[in-house]
């Protein structure tokens, strides 16, 4: 634990990590859903041309969509100028559990058993990592060999 | 073709992370959380090769699994990213120096097995 040039967590600089953590997840599933949602009426989109994926751009779910995903790519992005990458990406996996939750809970799609065991799964995974330090590599990485 | 989109994916995927963590790690750790500051964040970040590098392996990937969708459904397409879970946690142990703890490789394996579940 004691490796030289460490940074000590404090825990002002716990809960930003946190709270950037929740923004994060948070901004994936609505991104998402905004996306899927003004998709989903066009049908497939597969084509090199870019007109198709333009038009659907000027659709509002699908602009709002990719407007929610650049920021939450933004805040991605500083959560890891801060945290391990093998602590991000367990821990925003929680979307997962969130997009399964929602289809429950707003769009009443059937969850089966098999679905419960993957978000209990999921779910003590996250809790595993989230018990972990959240950064173990030095402030400045090219230091990190001297 | 559907091997090939799947192997573009994961590896596009993992490796647009992995230069994304590199370019924020070079960057240095971020701690003015304020929306004028985040936005300034926003066009430096541009500036930066390895951040420049993830975000466009990160969208060959996401049009990657666009086609991947089309030709295959979602349980199928998405256990198969989930593959890629354990291979960046690997390459974040190999190349970004992370230290990860067992804690970290039983929770991360954890998450893609409720990721396969969840799928299925």
């Amino acid at each position: 634990m004691a490796t030289p040039g460490l940074r000590t967590e404090t825990a002002a600089g716990l809960r930003k990590t946190r709270a950037l953590t929740i923004a994060v997840v948070i901004l994936q599933v609505v991104g998402n859903v905004a996306l899927s949602r003004g998709l989903h009426p066009m049908g497939p989109l597969v084509s090199l041309s870019p007109w198709p994926y333009l038009r659907a751009l000027a659709t509002p779910w699908v602009a709002g969509g990719v407007l929610i995903l650049a920021l939450w790519m933004l805040l991605n992005l500083t959560l890891l100028s801060r945290a391990d990458l093998s602590y991000v990406l367990p821990v925003t996996s929680t979307s997962y559990i969130l997009i399964a939750l929602m289809g429950h809970f707003l769009l009443h799609e059937p969850v089966n058993l098999l679905r419960w065991v993957g978000i209990v799964t999921i779910t003590s995974g996250v809790a595993i990592v989230g018990g972990t330090p959240t950064r173990t590599t030095p402030d400045v990485l090219e230091k990190a060999d001297e | 073709m559907r091997w090939v989109l799947v192997s573009l994916i994961v590896v596009c995927n993992t490796l647009g992370d992995v230069l994304n963590t590199a370019g924020m790690k070079r960057h240095g750790e971020v701690d003015d959380l304020r929306p004028r500051h985040l936005l300034h964040l926003a066009l430096r970040v541009l500036r930066n090769p390895f951040v420049l590098g993830g975000l466009l392996t990160l969208a060959l990937s996401f049009f990657a699994l666009l086609g991947l969708l089309s030709i295959s459904n979602v349980s199928f397409a998405i256990p198969v990213t989930a593959i890629g879970y354990l291979l960046e946690v690997l390459l974040a142990k190999l190349a970004l120096k992370e230290q990860v703890h067992w804690r970290r490789w039983l929770g991360a394996s954890l998450v893609a097995c409720g990721v396969l579940l969840i799928s299925l």
